[in-house]
């Protein structure tokens, strides 16, 4: 979902530049004050992951592929102003090394696919969990539920910005967009689910420590 | 051996990363719909390129370019993460 440049104008731009800074500003704020030692090589071994994870591009329906964004596991393991760093520092590289997403559409990527679904993976996840219990079950079922609605709704943020800039009237890309994200959302889930029963299974610790 | 758990989920980063070039080539999503929509001419490419498209440069075969690239990729990452955590953690050491 890395948006080139050309597709959002320079309000859309300029926009979520100011959002972003915004955003990834307090992030940093809030993670001076309560980041933790424990979680300095998570945040590290998080970034490394959703990187390597970003490359990994599964086919879904009709000659199109999707990959995780990763937020919304970096958010449940983190809390979501950490998780909003994380994605920030692979976005960033990707847009500066691997031109992937552009250099003016860095604002909004950072804003669809770390902010937006940092926190909608945290709050679904945490929903979840105050309905079914944080179990075990309610753990696994709530991070695929936050998974699939992290890639949801920055599908969503995606297309209103893109409707915003005059690329595509909203009607046409918003249902096109939520359409095929709702499909690789279901692989978000999925794998989000995997790696946290790993995690749990194996350093359930990292469970423990406290979301910022 | 436990307080290296990061260097082994690291290595199975690496790991991960030999898969690569197994990953589906097709449009993802956001491309697929600015071609079906049409409104993929629009897009402009990048005014400078290091490792585009992550593909390392230089390098004859695709798949060990694609896996070199990934593995300075997740490097760097684990990096850039890793130091910016642990300078958000110290600066706030020094001023307590």
């Amino acid at each position: 979902m890395h948006i080139p440049d050309g597709f959002l104008n320079i309000t859309t731009v300029a926009t979520t530049y100011v959002v972003s800074a915004g955003g990834v500003g307090n992030a940093v704020r809030v993670a001076n004050r309560k980041l933790s030692e424990k979680q300095v090589p998570l945040m590290g071994v998080l970034a490394a992951f959703i990187f390597a994870a970003q490359m990994l591009n599964f086919p879904i329906a009709g000659g199109t592929s999707g990959h995780v964004i990763g937020a919304a596991l970096a958010a449940i393991l983190l809390g979501p102003w950490a998780a909003v760093l994380v994605m920030s520092c692979v976005l960033i590289a990707q847009s500066l090394i691997f031109q992937d997403g552009g250099l003016l559409a860095l604002g909004a990527n950072i804003f669809n696919m770390g902010i937006i679904a940092s926190f909608a993976g945290y709050y679904g996840y945490r929903l979840v969990n105050s309905l079914l219990g944080s179990s075990r079950r309610g753990k696994l079922v709530g991070s695929a539920f936050g998974a699939w609605s992290s890639v949801l709704l920055a599908s969503i943020a995606c297309a209103i910005e893109l409707a915003l800039s005059g690329a595509s009237p909203i009607g046409v890309v918003l249902p096109a967009m939520a359409g095929v994200h709702a499909l690789i959302g279901i692989g978000e889930g999925l794998i989000t689910a995997a790696v946290l029963s790993l995690v749990m299974a194996t350093r359930a610790d990292l469970m423990q420590l406290q979301r910022i | 051996m436990k307080s290296k758990w990061w260097l082994i989920a690291l290595v199975a980063c690496l790991a991960l990363v030999l898969l690569a070039p197994l990953a589906s080539s097709s449009p993802d999503g956001l491309e697929r719909v600015a071609e079906d929509v049409g409104f993929m001419e629009l897009a402009q490419a990048a005014p400078f390129s290091l490792i585009a498209d992550y593909v390392f440069p230089g390098l004859e075969n695709k798949a060990l370019a694609t896996i070199l690239a990934g593995m300075v990729g997740t490097l760097v990452l684990f990096g850039i993460a890793y130091g910016l955590a642990w300078l958000l953690v110290s600066s706030r050491r020094e001023m307590v």
